[in-house]
C-alpha cells in the first residue's frame, strides 16, 4: 500500500514538531519551510533523516534543497515510496 | 575613579533547587544534594554518587529546544531567563525595561562544554553511522555555545565571550564581565557559568585522578569540606547566572540592587596543572580586595572555593591567612559545596550568588558534614547552622580556583542605598 498525502502530511506534522516546535495544524502543504515554518537549513537535515525513519524513503542533500514546501516533500516521498 | 559595578539580577539552576530562592532557602538548611547515581552505567566506576539537578530542564523547556541545546547550555539559558526577568528587563512580550543590545553583553563560561553532546554523538556515529549524528552537535558541544545562545535570547550585541578557566571559569566570567563595564564596553552583562558533567567519562577521569569521594553508600555526607575523613569532592551540575551593570545605569532605571561587584582579583600559580599552590591563591585574593579598594578588616565572610579534596581545603586555609594575616581569624568562612557538590564551570557564579545573599540577607549558609574539624583548618568556619552577620557596610570574597593554576576571587560589597 503507497502511503497517502493524508498520511505523509500527518507524519510530517509529527516530525515537525518534534525538531522545530510547530503546531501539526500549521504544516498544510502550501506552507514554506522557511518563510511559513521558520525552520532552518540544520532543521531541515534532521527532517530529512526522521523522513527516512518514517516513510522509509531516502532524501540525499541534492533532493533536499529543493524541497521548498510541505508539498515538495510529499510528492518527493510519493514518488520514491517503495511500498508503492 | 572607576565605574562602580552592581549586582541587579540572580538566576540558578542547581542540585538543590531549579532557582535561586530554593537553592538559597536549602542552602541555609543545609541540605545536601548529593545523590547516589541509580544507572547501571555507573556500577562499574569507583564512585557512584553526584550531585544532579534538582529540576530537570525537560520540566522548563519546550522539546523542540532541548534537543538542539546540550544540558549544561540548557542549564544556563534557563538560569539566565530567571536572572533577566529578575533584573526587570523586557522579554518578548513582557513588560519590563527595555535595553540597548549594543550595550549588553553575555560572558557565559564552562569548564568542559558540551561534553555530553561530544560523547553521546561518538557513540551515535560509531553505532549508527555519520548521517544520524546531529546537525546541531558542533554548536551543542563547543565551549562558547552557552554564551552565543544567551546573546542570541536576549540579544546581547556589545559582545559574547566564554573564559575557561576549569573550576574558575564562572568566577572569571564575572571578573570579565566587571571589566567590560568597567572599559565602557557595556552598561549590562548577563555573566557566570553553567556544567553538565555527570557522565561516566568524567567520573572515571576524576576517579581515576583519585579526587572524587568514594563515599558511596553515605552519599548525604560524601561532600566534607573541613572534616578529617574527607576524601574528595563531589561532582553536581548547573548553572548560575548574574545580571551585572553599571551603577549608574542600574540607578537611572531605578533598579534594585542586590549587591556590589566591587572587583576582582587573578593569579596564575606556574607551579602545578592541578595542584593550586597557596602563594598564588592568597596573591588573587590580595589582588581582589587592592581593585576593590578594600582592606582586609573590611572583608566578613568568604566563600572558600573548598571542595572537600585533603590537600585542596588546608591549602586555601593557608592561603586565607597568608593573604588577609590577623583579620583573616574573624572571618565567617563557609564552603556550600558541602551541599551542592562542585559544579565545575558553574561553580564560581552559583557561590558569588550565595556570597551576595549572605551580605544582602546577613545570613551566611553553614558547611554541613563537619564531624570532626582537621586540625590544619584553625580559622571561622560556619557549622551546622547558618551564622549572622552584622549590619552595616560590610564585604565579602568568593574564591575560585582551577586546574590549570587559575586563581579568581571575586569581591562583593553589600550595597547601602
Amino acid at each position: 500500500m503507497a502511503l497517502s498525502e493524508q498520511e505523509i502530511l500527518k507524519g510530517l506534522g509529527e516530525i515537525i514538531e518534534e525538531i522545530a516546535g510547530v503546531e501539526p495544524s500549521e504544516v498544510t502543504p502550501d506552507k514554506s519551510f522557511v518563510d511559513d515554518l521558520d525552520i532552518d537549513s540544520l532543521s531541515m537535515v534532521e527532517i530529512a533523516v526522521a523522513a527516512q525513519d518514517k516513510f522509509g524513503v531516502e532524501i540525499p542533500d541534492d533532493e533536499l534543497k529543493n524541497l521548498k514546501t510541505v508539498k515538495d516533500v510529499i510528492v518527493y516521498v510519493q514518488s520514491k515510496d517503495v511500498s508503492a | 575613579m572607576s565605574t562602580s559595578v552592581v549586582v541587579t539580577g540572580l538566576g540558578a539552576t542547581t542540585p538543590l533547587g531549579g532557582d535561586v530562592a530554593s537553592t538559597w532557602s536549602a542552602l541555609l538548611a543545609g541540605r545536601s544534594g548529593v545523590k547516589r547515581l541509580a544507572a547501571e552505567w555507573a556500577e562499574s566506576l569507583p564512585v557512584r554518587i553526584a550531585a544532579p539537578i534538582a529540576v530537570e530542564p525537560s520540566e522548563v523547556l519546550p522539546r523542540h529546544r532541548l534537543r538542539r541545546l546540550d544540558r549544561c547550555q540548557q542549564f544556563a539559558l534557563i538560569a539566565a531567563h530567571e536572572a533577566w526577568r529578575d533584573a526587570g528587563f523586557a522579554f518578548g512580550d513582557e513588560a519590563g525595561f527595555t535595553v540597548d543590545s549594543d550595550r549588553v553583553g553575555a560572558v557565559v563560561s564552562s569548564g568542559i562544554g558540551g561534553i555530553i553532546t561530544t560523547l553521546d554523538n561518538y557513540d551515535i556515529l560509531n553505532e549508527k553511522g555519520w548521517q544520524r549524528v546531529s546537525p546541531f552537535a558542533v554548536p551543542m558541544l563547543m565551549p562558547n555555545g552557552a554564551a552565543g545562545i544567551i546573546s542570541i535570547e536576549f540579544g546581547a550585541r556589545a559582545g559574547a565571550h566564554a573564559v575557561a578557566s576549569a573550576c574558575a571559569s564562572s568566577a572569571e566570567a564575572i571578573g570579565y564581565g566587571i571589566d567590560m563595564i568597567r572599559a565602557g564596553r557595556a552598561d549590562i552583562v548577563i555573566a557566570g557559568g553553567t556544567e553538565a558533567a555527570i557522565h561516566r567519562l568524567n567520573l572515571a577521569a576524576f576517579g581515576s585522578m583519585r579526587a572524587m569521594s568514594t563515599r558511596n553508600d553515605d552519599p548525604d555526607h560524601a561532600s566534607r569540606p573541613y572534616d578529617k575523613a574527607r576524601d574528595g569532592f563531589v561532582l553536581g551540575e548547573g548553572s548560575g547566572i548574574v545580571i551585572l551593570e553599571s551603577e549608574e545605569h542600574a540607578r537611572a532605571r531605578g533598579a534594585r540592587i542586590y549587591g556590589v561587584a566591587a572587583g576582582v582579583g587573578y593569579s596564575a600559580d606556574a607551579v602545578d596543572i592541578v595542584s593550586n599552590d597557596p602563594d598564588g591563591m592568597a596573591k588573587a585574593m590580595r589582588r581582589a580586595l587592592a581593585d576593590a579598594g578594600l582592606e582586609p578588616s573590611d572583608i566578613v565572610h568568604i566563600n572558600a572555593h573548598g571542595t572537600s579534596t585533603p590537600v585542596g581545603d588546608t591549602g586555601e586555609i593557608k592561603a586565607i591567612k597568608l593573604a588577609l594575616g590577623e583579620a583573616a581569624g574573624q572571618i565567617a568562612i563557609t564552603s556550600t559545596k558541602s551541599m551542592t557538590g562542585h559544579l565545575l564551570g558553574g561553580t564560581g557564579a552559583v557561590e558569588s550568588i550565595a556570597t551576595i545573599l549572605a551580605l544582602r540577607e546577613s545570613l551566611v549558609p553553614p558547611t554541613i558534614n563537619i564531624e570532626e574539624l582537621d586540625d590544619e583548618v584553625d580559622l571561622d568556619i560556619v557549622r551546622d547552622e547558618p551564622r549572622k552577620l552584622p549590619g552595616g557596610p560590610a564585604a565579602a570574597l568568593n574564591n575560585s580556583f582551577g586546574f590549570g593554576g587559575h586563581n579568581v576571587t571575586v569581591a562583593l560589597r553589600r550595597h547601602e542605598s
